[in-house]
């Protein structure tokens, strides 16, 4: 499975970025064969209006068949339910540990947005 | 002619001075009240209904059929308000602007544009004043297109005040552009100085000439005093620090109706407004966005 990790930088060693829309990096790791690949987010970081939802567009043009992040607004929730991505909240650590933490099944999966919604 | 009252502060007795100047104006008038966000010049009317009309902005509606996830709509728009999700392609009503680009640029004529309700524009009559007033649904973040149909409703000819949304943003904006006056409402404390120095600013990037009410005169200090004398700024009327304005206010009573001794003041200021010069240079016509392009 294609997982995305919200991140602080790149790589399985990064620290989990908690916020979705505007995250610093995505970390895309596929769980059958371990590779892992880093992405850009400075279309969510850099957006206007709607983050959440250029974030959600970005890692389903990526492949993502889950996302594990800190938190998901309603919008973003939204977007990422019509991209048929799973959804895990309250992740921390490193992206390594948020990978395991999966695996393990100590990630509670989210059915719906955890944070309201902003505008701006 | 329209007149507008602005401030940079909120809560500096715009409404009380556009309510007190519209009934101390000796013809019939128009009051426009974009406060959209808050209108609140109808408690003091107590105007007769006279007509209702639901806003709206155009948003988008795909044709799922048509569309073939290319992608071109999200990447014009500038709000993420539409974007492509695995296969299919998601609105989000809330954030689109109702520019019209994504059903411009969809290669399969995909798109079309459908009405999605914001608020109401209202009308109604107390004495000489014809009131108008936007109501923004409670939720709506976009403030703009509502007081574009408000502005639409004033008159070509005689007076018309605009009462307008407190801040210097693009409500504010939307309230304040197209008029031949405005009226500026502060009050002499330092966050009162300090938001009537950026409306000033705002009120002077339109081009447009104003003129400063000081209400609660005698309450704080002599700065905003200070700041109007430096700029050479014209102090219009000081409404006094008086404990039966608030009164009047809390009960919902106008000035003019409840303090006599304060008619005079408004008398002056209806007299300084009536005596402005006439105008001759064209208005820019406001755009409408209500009606859905065909």
């Amino acid at each position: 499975m294609k997982v995305v990790v919200t991140s602080m930088g790149e790589g399985v060693d990064s620290e989990v970025d908690p916020r979705f829309g505007r995250a610093s990096k995505f970390v895309l790791v596929d769980t059958e064969t371990s590779e892992t690949t880093s992405a850009d987010n400075s279309a969510g970081v850099d957006a206007t209006h709607g983050a959440g939802v250029q974030a959600a567009e970005t890692i389903s043009r990526l492949g993502a068949e889950c996302l594990i992040t800190g938190h998901c607004g309603p919008k973003a929730f939204r977007a990422l339910q019509a991209a048929g991505i799973e959804i895990y909240t309250g992740a921390s650590g490193t992206v390594a540990e948020a990978i395991e933490q999966l695996r393990s099944g100590d990630l509670q999966r989210s059915g719906g947005p955890d944070v309201g919604g902003h505008w701006g | 002619m329209i007149v507008a009252i602005a401030s940079g502060k909120g809560g500096t007795g715009k409404t009380t001075v556009a309510v007190n100047l519209a009934l101390s104006l000796s013809g019939d008038v128009q009051l426009l009240d974009c406060d959209v966000e808050a209108p609140n010049a109808h408690l003091f009317l107590q105007a007769e209904p006279a007509g209702h009309e639901v806003v709206g902005i155009p948003v988008p509606e795909v044709d799922g059929d048509l569309c073939n996830q290319c992608g071109e709509c999200s990447r014009l728009c500038q709000y993420n308000a539409i974007a492509v999700l695995g296969t299919s392609v998601v609105v989000f009503p809330e954030l689109c602007h109702g520019c019209g680009g994504c059903a411009l640029v969809c290669p399969e004529n995909a798109i079309r544009e459908v009405m999605r309700p914001i608020g109401v524009v209202e009308e109604g009559h107390a004495r000489n004043v014809h009131l108008v007033q936007g109501r923004l649904y409670v939720g709506e973040a976009l403030v703009p297109p509502l007081i574009r149909e408000v502005r639409a409703k004033g008159h070509e000819e005689g007076m018309v005040l605009i009462d307008a949304p407190p801040g210097t943003s693009c409500s504010m904006i939307a309230a304040v552009r197209g008029s031949d006056f405005v009226v500026l409402v502060t009050e002499p404390t330092p966050f009162g100085l300090n938001d009537l120095a950026l409306a000033v600013e705002t009120v002077r990037t339109l081009g447009i000439p104003f003129g400063v009410v000081i209400n609660r005169a005698g309450s704080g200090d002599d700065r905003v005093k200070e700041y109007c004398a430096a700029e050479s700024l014209e102090i219009l009327l000081e409404i006094p620090d008086d404990r039966r304005i608030a009164e009047a206010y809390a009960r919902g009573l106008t000035l003019v109706d409840a303090i006599p001794d304060i008619r005079p003041l408004f008398a002056s200021l209806a007299a300084q407004i009536e005596a402005l010069p006439p105008i001759t240079a064209e208005r820019p016509a406001e755009k409408s966005l209500a009606h859905v392009r065909p």
